[in-house]
C-alpha cells in the first residue's frame, strides 16, 4: 500500500439532510399522532402539516438488490426517504395521504409485510448467529425468519393486549436484550477443552477471571500448562469461551433453546423488567427450530386470550400469577425456575398470599 | 491475500463459474410470507457479473455446512483501518479449505445518520461502495445501533472504509471502548419526544470519538437515547448511559379532546384503559367530564399520554433523566440503570455543553476505576452508588431510590452534617 490515507473522523452523520423535509421543517413541533390503520401512522405538526409512515418488515440481512428495491419503491411511491427502527422495519413517509394506499400495495407487491404498529407482534430483533458471529450456539437469521413466518399474521394486524417484542440472542451473552418473549441459547453441558491449543490461544488468568462461579483453574495436562473447568460448579454459560476458543462450549445437541418472558424497557405503567425463563431443553433446531415456534405460539395465544387491553406480557403475568402461567401455557414447572443467583432472595414468595 | 486472487477486485468472465452449492436446509427458509434472507443470499450468489459471486457461493456453502452440523465456523482476529484501533469486524473461516472464497469475511460497522434516515440516494450509494468492495449483503441495523457491512476480504476493509469515509460516512464502536449509539425517531417525528435526541446523540458521540476509535477502556460503554418513558430504543437495559426525554411541569390537557375521546368510547373506556391504569392513580375522571392529573404524583410514565395522543401531552419543562448501568447478564447478571439525574434541561447550548461534560466525567470516573470487563453498572454494584456519586459530583435525591435502606448495618456517625447539606440544598426551595 502507499502513502495510507488519514481517516476522516467526521462521527454521527447530519440527520438533516436525509430527513424528509417535513419532518425537518416540523422538527420537535408536533403535535398528536393516530393509526388509520395497521402498520401505518400519521402524525400531525402543530403547524397542521402532516406526514404518513408506511412502515414494513425486511429480513435485516439484506442484499444490495433488496435495499434497491426498496429504494425503488421510496422513489416511485414515496418521497424518496426512509428510516429504519430499532427492529429493522423499514418506515416509508409520505406528505401526500393518496400515496399511503399505492405505497402498501407496492410493498405487498415486492413482499414486504405492512405492519409491526400498535399492538402488534413487531419484527422480532436478532444477533449475527452462525452467518457472522465467532461464538453462536444458533443462526439468529434462521430463527427469526422461521418464527416471522409463523407470527407473520400477528405482524399485519394489531389484535393483541399491546404490543409485543419478541428476541432472540444465539448466546448466553444475549446481545439481543429483554423481550415480552425471548429465545435464547441455553447451554446444559460444560465446556470440552483442546488442551493442545489453550496455552497458545488464550491469556489464562483473563480467561479464569471471567467466569462467574470460579469454576476455571489452572491446570498442566501433558506438561503443558492449560486450564481446567469444576464440572461440579460450571453453570455452563459460555462466558469463558470468547476469550478462549479452545473451550468450546457450542454442541450440536447438548446447545439447546430457553423461552423467557415478561421483558419490558419501558417505564409505562409499570417499571422496566427482566423477562423470566419459562421454558428450556427445546432443541436447536435448524432449519425451522418447530419445538421452539410451538411454545412461543403457546405463550403468545394464552396472552392474548387473557391479558386486558395494554398490558404488556410481564404486567399480565403480575395480574394473573405465575401458578396460573403455568396452568394457561400448559409448560411444566420445574426446580429451574427457581433462581439460585445471587439476589435470589428477591423472587420469591415472601407473604402470605397465595393463588389456587 | 497472495494465495487468494479473488483477494484482489477480481474479473470473474474470464474463469469458469463457481457452481452453486447445495443448499437443502437453507432452501427450506426461502418458503413463507417474511422476506428471506436466504433468497438474498442466493441472488448475490448468482450475480455472475459481481466480484462478490464466488465469495457468497462460499459463503452459502459454510453457512449450510453450520445448518447441518449445528456449529459455527468464524474466528476473530486483528483485522482494521490505518488510523483506528476498532470498529472492523474481523472473521476468519475455521473451515476455509472446504469453502475458500469467504475464508475471510469481515463487517465494516459503520454509524448511520442519527434517527437513522436515509434518503434513498445516499442508500444507493452505499449499496454500490459494497458491491465494489464487498459481498453485497448489509444489515439495517446491528443491535448497537450500526450500519453492518457484511462480509469483505482482508484487502477490501480500507478501500471500502475509505469510500465510506469520502461520503461522509466513519466507522463505529467495537471491543473495549465508546460503541456506536441510537436514539429513537423522537423530535423529527413523534410528539411525546421531550428533548432533541439526534443533537444530544451526535453532541455525545462526536465529542468521545476518541475512545471509539481508539478502546482503551476497562470495557465496552454505550449511550442511548430515548425521548420519553416509553423507551423506543431500550437505552434503560441495553446502555451504559440512557438519557431519557421527561418533563418537570404538569402535563399538558386539553379537555376539548378529553371530551370529544368520551363522545367516542365513552366513561368506562376511560376509566379502564387509562384512570385505572394510571401506576400512581394520578389521574381522576371528573362528573363534568373533564379529566385531572395530580402532578406531583405522576411519575411521568407516558401511559395516559400513550392512550389518549390527541388530549394529553407532556409539560413544557422539558429536559431529560440519565440512568447509568443497565446491561445483559455477563458476569454478574442483568441490571438495569438507575437513576442518577433525575432532571436536566436540554434546551440551550449550555445544557447541551453540560451534557457532554457529564458523559465525559462518567467516562473518565469508569476508566479510571472499573476493573477489567467490567461495565460501569458493575462498577457501582461493587463501590456503592454513593461513592459514584460522590466521585461524579452528582447530588444525591430521592429519585434515586425505591426505597430506603432497610437494614441497621451502616454507620451514621456523620448523620448531623449530612442532614445539614440537605436543608442547605433544600431551604431555599421550601421557602419559596
Ligand atoms: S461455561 Fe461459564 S461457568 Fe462454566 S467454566 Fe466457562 S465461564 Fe465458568
Ligand atoms: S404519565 Fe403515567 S403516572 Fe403520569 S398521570 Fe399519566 S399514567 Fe399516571
Amino acid at each position: 500500500m502507499s502513502q495510507p490515507r488519514q481517516p476522516i473522523e467526521s462521527g454521527v452523520p447530519d440527520p438533516f439532510p436525509e430527513m424528509h423535509p417535513v419532518m425537518v421543517k416540523n422538527y420537535g413541533q408536533w403535535a398528536w399522532h393516530d393509526r388509520p390503520r395497521p402498520g401505518v401512522l400519521r402524525h400531525v405538526a402543530k403547524s397542521g402539516d402532516t406526514i404518513h409512515t408506511v412502515k414494513a418488515g425486511t429480513q435485516r440481512q439484506m442484499d444490495v438488490y433488496t435495499v434497491r428495491t426498496l429504494c425503488d419503491i421510496a422513489d416511485t411511491y414515496a418521497d424518496g426517504h426512509v428510516r429504519f427502527t430499532a427492529r429493522s422495519n423499514i418506515e416509508f413517509m409520505v406528505a401526500d395521504p393518496a400515496k399511503v394506499d399505492p405505497l402498501i400495495g407496492a410493498l405487498a407487491e415486492a413482499g414486504f409485510p405492512v405492519g409491526g404498529t400498535g399492538n402488534s407482534v413487531s419484527m422480532i430483533s436478532h444477533t449475527q448467529g452462525w452467518l457472522h458471529c465467532d461464538i453462536p450456539g444458533t443462526d439468529a437469521s434462521g430463527v427469526v425468519k422461521a418464527l416471522m413466518d409463523e407470527l407473520h399474521q400477528e405482524f399485519l394486524h394489531e389484535r393483541m393486549p399491546n404490543k409485543v417484542k419478541i428476541t432472540t440472542s444465539c448466546c448466553q451473552i444475549n446481545c439481543g436484550g429483554q423481550g415480552d418473549i425471548a429465545i435464547n441459547v441455553q447451554h446444559t453441558k460444560p465446556p470440552r477443552i483442546n488442551h493442545e491449543l489453550v496455552s497458545n490461544m488464550c491469556e489464562r488468568p483473563a480467561v479464569v477471571a471471567r467466569c462467574p462461579v470460579a469454576a476455571i483453574r489452572p491446570a498442566l495436562v501433558n506438561g503443558k500448562p492449560t486450564l481446567e473447568v469444576d464440572e461440579k460448579k460450571c453453570v455452563c454459560c459460555g462466558a469463558c469461551y470468547p476469550p478462549c476458543p479452545p473451550m468450546q462450549i457450542n454442541d450440536p445437541v447438548h446447545t439447546k433453546l430457553a423461552i423467557w418472558v415478561g421483558g419490558k424497557h419501558s417505564s409505562t405503567r409499570s417499571r422496566p423488567m427482566f423477562h423470566k425463563l419459562v421454558a428450556a431443553g427445546l432443541p436447536n433446531n435448524p432449519p425451522r427450530w418447530p419445538e421452539a415456534a410451538e411454545v412461543v405460539k403457546t405463550i403468545l395465544y394464552a396472552y392474548q386470550a387473557d391479558a386486558r387491553p395494554w398490558e404488556r406480557m410481564g404486567e399480565w403475568v403480575e395480574r394473573i400469577g405465575w401458578p396460573r402461567f403455568f396452568e394457561k401455557t400448559g409448560l411444566p414447572f420445574t426446580k429451574y425456575h427457581i433462581d439460585t443467583w445471587r439476589g435470589a432472595r428477591a423472587s420469591l414468595n415472601t407473604s402470605a398470599q397465595v393463588r389456587f | 491475500m497472495a494465495q487468494d486472487p479473488k483477494a484482489q477486485a477480481p474479473k470473474t468472465q474470464n474463469k469458469p463459474r463457481k457452481e452453486m452449492p447445495s443448499t437443502p436446509l437453507l432452501d427450506q427458509l426461502e418458503d413463507g410470507p417474511w422476506p428471506s434472507f436466504v433468497t438474498g443470499l442466493k441472488r448475490l450468489a448468482t450475480s455472475e457479473d459481481k466480484p462478490y459471486a464466488d465469495m457468497m457461493k462460499s459463503l452459502l456453502g459454510q453457512l449450510e455446512h453450520s445448518y447441518q452440523t449445528r456449529t459455527g465456523y468464524w474466528k476473530g482476529g486483528t483485522v482494521g483501518v490505518f488510523g483506528y484501533g476498532a470498529g472492523v469486524i474481523p472473521r476468519f473461516s475455521e473451515v476455509a479449505d472446504k469453502y475458500p472464497e469467504s475464508k475471510e469475511f469481515h463487517t465494516l460497522r459503520i454509524q448511520p445518520p442519527a434517527g437513522m434516515h436515509y434518503r434513498t440516494e445516499t442508500l444507493r450509494k452505499l449499496c454500490d461502495v459494497w458491491e465494489e468492495h464487498g459481498s453485497g449483503l448489509i444489515a439495517f441495523h446491528g443491535q448497537s445501533g450500526d450500519i453492518m457491512f457484511q462480509g469483505t476480504s482482508t484487502e477490501q476493509v480500507q478501500p471500502a472504509f475509505d469510500a465510506f469515509n469520502e461520503m461522509g460516512f466513519d466507522l463505529g464502536g467495537a471491543g473495549a471502548g465508546i460503541r456506536t449509539s441510537m436514539s429513537c425517531v423522537g423530535s423529527a417525528r413523534c410528539e411525546q419526544s421531550c428533548y432533541d435526541e439526534q443533537r444530544a446523540l451526535r453532541t455525545i458521540i462526536n465529542g468521545t470519538l476518541d475512545d471509539m476509535h481508539r478502546p482503551s477502556l476497562p470495557y465496552k460503554f454505550k449511550f442511548k437515547f430515548s425521548g420519553c418513558a416509553n423507551d423506543c430504543v431500550n437505552a434503560i437495559h441495553r446502555s451504559d448511559m440512557a438519557i431519557i426525554g421527561t418533563w418537570r411541569d404538569d402535563i399538558k390537557i386539553d379537555q376539548e379532546g378529553i371530551k370529544a375521546y368520551l363522545a367516542q368510547h365513552g366513561r368506562q373506556w376511560m376509566i379502564d384503559q387509562v384512570v385505572t391504569l394510571c401506576p400512581t392513580n394520578a389521574v381522576s375522571l371528573k362528573d363534568d367530564d373533564t379529566l385531572t392529573v395530580d402532578n406531583h404524583s405522576c411519575v411521568r410514565c407516558m401511559h395516559c399520554i400513550n392512550v389518549l395522543t390527541k388530549a394529553l401531552s407532556p409539560g413544557d419543562e422539558r429536559g431529560a433523566s440519565i440512568l447509568v448501568g443497565g446491561k445483559r447478564t455477563l458476569k454478574i447478571g442483568d441490571l438495569m440503570g438507575i437513576m442518577v439525574v433525575p432532571f436536566m434541561r436540554l434546551e440551550s447550548d449550555e445544557d447541551f455543553a453540560a451534557l457532554l461534560d457529564l458523559a465525559t466525567r462518567m467516562v473518565d470516573f469508569f476508566a479510571e476505576n472499573a476493573l477489567d470487563h467490567e461495565r460501569i453498572g458493575e462498577m457501582i454494584e461493587r463501590i456503592g452508588l454513593v461513592n459514584f456519586l460522590e466521585g461524579l459530583g452528582l447530588e444525591i435525591d430521592p429519585n434515586m431510590i425505591a426505597h430506603p435502606r432497610t437494614n441497621s448495618y451502616v454507620r451514621t456517625d456523620g448523620w448531623e452534617a449530612e442532614a445539614e447539606k440537605w436543608t442547605q440544598r433544600k431551604g431555599p426551595q421550601a421557602a419559596e
